[in-house]
């Protein structure tokens, strides 16, 4: 391998920025390949940028024969980050069963009295208004969304900022009425069916689930459904209540 | 097998196997790179798992929990020298396997190649 490959690998860990390392196991030729852009793919098959995407988004690494012998994908992907708007009570339930699974878990809420340090010790949190918050954080399709504040103040911004990203989950705490009148606001806001069938809401599995614990089990096993199981996870299987 | 999910990445990336790879390199050491790349049966890493070695043998990381490290280092140690990178096999059926004790059943097919500058 070269150092400079390394390096730039290194780089891309740093800015949390999803890349695949292609090595042909015959002659140790090696690249990176990247989810966007066509960086790195010219003159290779088509075949292989398609086989790095998929193991980008499955997070598996893999083998692929090509015509200059095996050509080995090892997948680097930023860590798991779960963004959680609204510091209330299921939020305190929510984040450290998040953290049990892996999830780098980040909180925000402008409003101090409900994300204070005190309420939740040991995460980052963020007092700024979500749709800055959003815009410092980055948010990319390792990331989860969760609004948890009922308010259209605070959770619309974070839905909007989430709806032009790659999130691979988001979910809308509220009622079936509440989440009709959340669509007709972005409606309003220019967003459509497409993008309305990325929005888990109501939020969660439909497990029965009343207190926040199980309110939690329930938003933590629908975002590992999508995160594992993508294409057998519509929105739809969202919970009745 | 179970699937490590946090097998390459971490929150923090200082102190890993490829950030200590580096700063090995950087500090004029020979560095090499072995990349668990196939499995069949119950191999105890997962595909991507990897292990630095540096020219005295010293290695951070994993490839087999245990079993194969010796030999996988001795190859690595063999690569710093000769610069060609390698494609080993370990299996329960392979007899230099069973010599270094992959006792765990599973067959494993560890990459090991060369830092370069």
């Amino acid at each position: 391998m070269k150092r400079e490959i390394l390096e730039q690998l290194q780089a891309d860990r740093a800015d949390k920025r999803p890349v695949v390392l292609a090595t042909f196991l015959k002659t140790g030729e090696q690249r990176l390949l990247y989810l966007v852009g066509k960086k790195g793919l010219k003159d290779l098959d088509p075949r292989i940028g398609e086989a790095a995407r998929a193991a980008l988004i499955e997070d598996k690494p893999r083998t692929l024969d090509t015509e200059q012998g095996p050509l080995f994908l090892n997948v680097f992907n930023p860590p798991l980050r779960l963004i959680l708007v609204g510091a209330v009570h299921i939020a305190q339930a929510l984040v450290p069963m998040a953290q049990l699974a892996g999830y780098e878990v980040i909180v925000i809420d402008p409003r101090s009295a409900f994300g204070s340090v005190e309420r939740f010790p040991g995460i980052t949190l963020s007092n700024d208004w979500p749709d800055e918050a959003m815009a410092q954080l980055r948010p990319d399709l390792r990331t989860a969304l969760v609004t948890l504040t009922h308010d259209p103040k605070i959770d619309d911004p974070a839905l909007i900022a989430g709806l032009k990203s790659d999130v691979f989950y988001i979910g809308a705490l509220g009622s079936k009425k509440t989440h009709a009148s959340r669509l007709e606001r972005l409606t309003a806001e220019g967003f459509g069916p497409d993008d309305f069938a990325r929005i888990h809401g109501p939020v969660g599995l439909s497990i029965g689930a009343k207190s926040p614990a199980e309110i939690s089990i329930s938003i933590l096993a629908q975002m590992t459904a999508a995160l594992r199981q993508p294409a057998a996870t519509p929105a739809s299987s969202s919970a009745a209540a | 097998m179970s699937t490590d999910p946090t097998a390459n990445f971490s929150g923090d990336i200082a102190g890993d196997i490829l950030t200590t790879a580096l700063d090995w390199k950087n500090a004029g050491k020979g560095v090499a790179l072995a990349t668990v790349v196939t499995t069949w049966g119950s191999a105890p890493r997962p595909v991507g798992s990897q292990l630095a070695v540096d020219d005295e043998g010293k290695f951070i990381g994993s490839v087999s929990g245990g079993c194969i490290e010796g030999a996988v280092v001795t190859e690595a140690l063999d690569a710093i020298a000769d610069g060609k990178p390698r494609l080993l096999d370990f299996g329960v059926s392979d007899a230099q396997a069973w010599e270094v004790g992959l006792a765990c059943g599973g067959k494993i097919q560890v990459y090991v190649e060369r830092l370069d500058s």
